[in-house]
């Protein structure tokens, strides 16, 4: 069991509000991905759930209980941290058992329980290292080991892979995946990261100054954002922004066309522009093409294609996936 | 060290620099130290030379051994200084911790009024700390010198650890808490190894005036059991004749404890930066 409900969570620092009003309900063996840009306050809103911060109105419930008043370490949650937060003076297996120790669980409980998390992560070598003397990614698979162990209801990512390299990272992103699905737990993510974002979540909620711009699974934010802001954030390279009356529109003020929806055509389309750069990243090529008032159109054709500088082109919008939005940014569905 | 940064004229440069310097700091001591070898007509002959077998002497050390007790002054200034800098560190770190990892009201404020001590030197207060330890009967005790040094050295420790204090990772104090431990074990488990190059630091600060202050042994404690080794020393400074050997051969044996005391905190000084506990 592990159900998470947040209801109206606000939180301020002296005058200024990091969380405006959080409603949150997340189900039992779910994966929720915080994603948002610096700032927006969605390591607050991890750290109120773990009972690291205290909110200034609103509660946390675990399972059905509030847990506002409720310890940390009584919340039935482990986390894993940006920094690892290793204990420097414990060796590995001591750092993955000494919350079960502090808890007074039988030794032999605690021994069968770090057993598995080594094995699961492949640990077993390194058990009696400290962790100076491990890597950047043995000591993130530590600190997951640390709160596997743990056996909580919830499980609590604060931007894991930020201080790992991108290959490690790539690793780590599978290994928590994997996780995930053997251990059926609960897991809240959160990154700034939207790949992370889009590869692990069941859903992500997309945080944009303390307040939430959307829930929804991966493709349905992708397919379906609600505003200028999530459509902006979600999806690489972003959604090109056109306004409207540029192009001879008048039924939106916006419009908002993905850079993999746009084809080119040199006799004719939606808006011509001049090539300004071309980026070939191999199974796809980037096309920058400077349109005048419409702006800097960004295009993502498949496959390799060669362009002239400065030559002239047409895109050609998929009519069916571009979005309209009004005067206040959200979509006109 | 690459040769690129290092030309050989800057290396001697610095080291010019460095050992010139280390002369100067070291000279008054190894003056001190030759002279308390010396017989008295010997250090008025020539104050620069080394002993020889003519004018070697222990005639220093014989006087400071057989008048006064020089053991019980001993004993008097290592429990002095090794109490009040067991105080000052136990309670400037708890202070320091509770400055740099809680926001409650008045912090800030409280943190400067803390800080004060560092620009107000505790003498000023002199009379009325003796008329308090009058009132308290404290007078001629240890305890009255250990409670001024202790409220002396505070300050800065406080400044400087709350200061080192703020550097410890944040998720390792929350990895902590979410692991069940209480807020003591954090301190002392976690955050006080990590910051133990400052706290070394702090310490050398700390116990170097304490060891060496006349001021508050003279006024508060000059009783013959309570008095310190500088205070001790005092008694061959006469206002008309000085006994020279037995002053020079009591300060070179004053310098020996605190020397050690500094060599183990030094120690710990490189331990804690060398050992890279933290990432």
């Amino acid at each position: 069991m592990g159900s998470l409900a947040l209801r109206n969570i606000s939180k301020s620092f002296g005058k200024v509000e990091v969380i405006q009003g959080v409603d949150l309900e997340v189900q039992d063996g779910e994966f929720v991905i915080f994603v948002g840009p610096s700032g927006c306050g969605k390591s607050t809103l991890l750290r109120i759930i773990a009972g690291l911060e205290d909110a200034s109105g609103g509660s946390v419930e675990i399972d059905g209980a509030t847990v506002n008043t409720t310890p940390p370490s009584k919340r039935g949650i482990a986390m894993v941290f940006q920094t690892y937060a290793l204990y420097p003076h414990l060796t590995v297996k001591d750092n993955m058992s000494l919350g079960l120790k502090q808890a007074k669980r039988p030794p032999a409980q605690i021994a069968e329980r770090v057993d598995l998390a080594s094995k699961m992560l492949s640990l077993d070598p390194y058990l009696e290292r400290r962790p100076a003397e491990l890597s950047g990614g043995q000591r993130q698979r530590v600190a997951i080991g640390r709160a596997v162990v743990r056996k909580p209801k919830l499980f609590l990512f604060d931007e894991p892979l930020s201080n790992l390299d991108a290959a490690l990272r790539v690793n780590t992103r599978l290994e928590i995946a994997r996780l995930h699905r053997e251990l059926s737990a609960t897991m809240i993510y959160v990154t700034h990261d939207q790949t992370e974002a889009m590869t692990l979540a069941d859903r992500i909620v997309v945080l944009n100054a303390g307040k939430i711009e959307q829930i929804g699974t991966p493709m349905e934010l992708y397919n379906d954002p609600a505003n200028l802001f999530v459509a902006g954030f979600i999806g690489s390279p972003q959604m090109n922004f056109i306004e409207a009356a540029v192009i001879g529109r008048d039924d939106a003020k916006t419009i908002g066309v993905r850079p993999e929806h746009i084809s080119v055509d040199t006799t004719g389309g939606d808006v011509e522009g001049r090539v300004s750069h071309v980026e070939h990243l191999g199974a796809d090529t980037n096309v920058y093409l400077d349109c005048g008032r419409a702006g800097l159109l960004c295009i993502r054709l498949f496959g390799e294609h060669t362009f002239e500088i400065d030559s002239m082109l047409h895109a050609k919008f998929d009519k069916g996936r571009t979005y309209r939005f009004d005067d206040k940014g959200d979509v006109i569905r | 060290m690459s040769t690129a940064r290092h030309s050989p004229a800057h290396s001697i440069a610095a080291h010019a620099i460095l050992i010139l310097y280390t002369v100067i700091a070291l000279f008054p001591v190894f003056v001190i130290v030759i002279n308390a070898f010396k017989s008295r007509k010997a250090i008025f002959r020539e104050p620069l030379a080394l002993p020889n077998a003519e004018s070697f002497s222990l005639v220093g050390f014989e006087t400071v051994l057989k008048q006064g007790d020089f053991l019980l002054y001993f004993q008097n200034s290592l429990i002095v200084t090794v109490v009040s800098l067991f105080l000052v560190l136990l309670c400037g770190a708890m202070a320091a911790f509770a400055l740099a990892e809680y926001r409650f009201k008045g912090n800030t404020l409280m943190g400067l009024y803390l800080a004060l001590g560092i620009m107000i030197p505790i003498r000023l207060g002199t009379v009325a700390i003796l008329q308090m330890m009058v009132a308290s009967g404290l007078v001629n005790t240890r305890t009255a010198l250990i409670l001024v040094y202790t409220a002396q050295g505070l300050p800065l420790a406080i400044f400087i650890l709350s200061e080192f204090m703020r550097q410890v990772s944040d998720d390792l104090k929350n990895a902590g808490r979410i692991d069940g431990l209480s807020e003591y074990r954090i301190f002392f488990r976690l955050v006080l190894p990590l910051v133990r190059p400052a706290m070394a630091t702090v310490a050398v600060f700390t116990m170097i005036p304490i060891w060496n202050d006349l001021w508050f042994p003279l006024i508060l404690a000059p009783s013959e059991e309570t008095k310190t080794i500088t205070l001790g020393a005092q008694v061959f400074i006469g206002q008309f004749v000085t006994n020279w050997n037995a002053v020079l051969a009591a300060l070179s044996l004053a310098i020996l404890p605190v020397l050690i005391l500094y060599l183990i905190f030094s120690r710990q000084l490189i331990r804690g930066i060398t050992s890279g506990a933290v990432k």
